[in-house]
């Protein structure tokens, strides 16, 4: 339980390391894709830790890191063959960032420092607290994207196909909402900023706090 | 379109920092000196390069004809990191001096997230030979252009002075925010 909260906020993979952010930055358009990214992170980081964990006494320390990528990329596979046969529509929308959690920041630290040292149980508890850390992160920075930028949030569409029935809550406008500028690019790079920010701050805070 | 309009805007408007958040890891990481990321940005630019020539190759006469293009990811990723690898050796043993300045950088492109990126870009927008060359160069282009740009104002972020909780990343992600809105036409 302690390593899975740490991974949640000690250790939050974005907003206190700031790893992965490639995808991260760029599926947060929508408050769904977020989460389903997210879990896709968590289900591949799982399975990588466990193997990696399982069979990190064979692998000589020279090919360590060939080893791990290609066990990653296995796993990515998988979840991109299952998602193009299944939600097609979430996998259009994902593209090139599904397949680039192969060479994310994330995963490959988790696995060079965590998996590849600890017991199998302590790995997997790792991964479990990394993967929702990140899945909770992409959940806020996309859900403020989206609702101050667009002013919807979306529960259910793209899975839609998959569950039988679609979720998009549309909030009022006003004069100032929606602010579009949220939903581009820039917007990205300014509310990760200031989560940063923030969570910087509160770290600092709370440590003055225990002091 | 033609190669020469994919250049264009593969540089400015679409550029892959700014517009498709690909390599960023670095580019918030460890672009400090202006020096680093001029080198840094140039092999980045090679390996890109090279990288797309080889596997838009292996995609188009390896994989699609034996019909198993959902192993693309495993197959560049080998490609890449084998390759980096090769030309990490061959600058050792023929350019040492050219190896000095850039040799530190390969072993991190090998996980750079921008070179997977462009390879997958290359297929996922079915370019064909000379669109692809293009495309490469132009994002390469225009990942030295910014991850350079951002280097020298971050020069002059550190001695100026800033509010505790931004310091840091937060005002480099901001910095690039802005640096996002000057390249890309929006409003």
């Amino acid at each position: 339980m302690k390593i899975i909260l740490n991974g949640i906020f000690k250790e939050n993979p974005m907003f206190v390391l700031v790893l992965g952010l490639c995808p991260a930055l760029a599926i947060t358009t929508k408050f769904e894709s977020a989460y389903l990214m997210g879990l896709c992170l968590l289900i591949i980081l799982m399975f990588s830790n466990v193997v990696i964990a399982i069979i990190k006494r064979i692998v000589p320390d020279a090919v360590r890191i060939p080893v791990y990528i290609l066990i990653i990329s296995t796993f990515v596979t998988i979840i991109e063959i299952i998602l193009k046969t299944y939600i097609p529509a979430l996998s259009d929308i994902l593209g090139i960032y599904l397949p680039l959690i192969t060479v994310n920041c994330i995963v490959l630290g988790r696995a060079m420092a965590v998996a590849s040292k600890e017991s199998i149980k302590t790995s997997l508890l790792d991964a479990i607290g990394i993967g929702l850390g990140y899945t909770f992160a992409l959940m806020i920075i996309a859900f403020f994207r989206e609702a101050l930028g667009a002013g919807t949030i979306t529960f259910m569409d793209a899975t839609s196909s998959l569950t039988g029935y679609k979720a998009i809550y549309e909030l009022p406008t006003t004069n100032i909402l929606p602010i579009s500028i949220l939903t581009n690019p820039a917007g990205a790079y300014i509310a990760l900023a200031f989560f940063v920010a923030l969570f910087s701050k509160f770290k600092g805070g709370k440590k003055h706090e225990s002091h | 379109m033609s190669p020469i309009s994919i250049f264009v805007t593969s540089v400015l408007a679409q550029n892959i920092i700014l517009t498709k958040f690909l390599g960023i890891c670095p580019f918030i990481g460890a672009s400090n000196k202006e020096k680093n990321a001029f080198h840094m940005g140039l092999s980045v630019m090679l390996v890109i390069t090279l990288s797309s020539i080889i596997t838009y190759v292996i995609y188009h006469f390896v994989l699609v004809p034996t019909n198993t293009t959902y192993l693309r990811t495993t197959m560049f990723v080998l490609v890449i990191a084998s390759m980096v690898q090769l030309m990490e050796l061959f600058l050792k043993k023929y350019l040492p001096g050219i190896h000095k300045t850039m040799g530190l950088y390969l072993p991190l492109i090998a996980t750079n997230c921008a070179v997977l990126g462009v390879t997958l870009l290359n297929i996922n927008n079915d370019f064909n030979f000379l669109q692809m060359l293009a495309f490469s160069v132009g994002s390469s282009l225009g990942y030295l252009l910014i991850i350079y740009i951002f280097a020298t104002i971050r020069e002059r972020l550190e001695t100026s002075d800033i509010s505790k909780s931004f310091d840091g990343i937060p005002i480099a992600l901001l910095t690039a925010a802005i640096m996002s809105l000057v390249f890309v036409r929006y409003l």
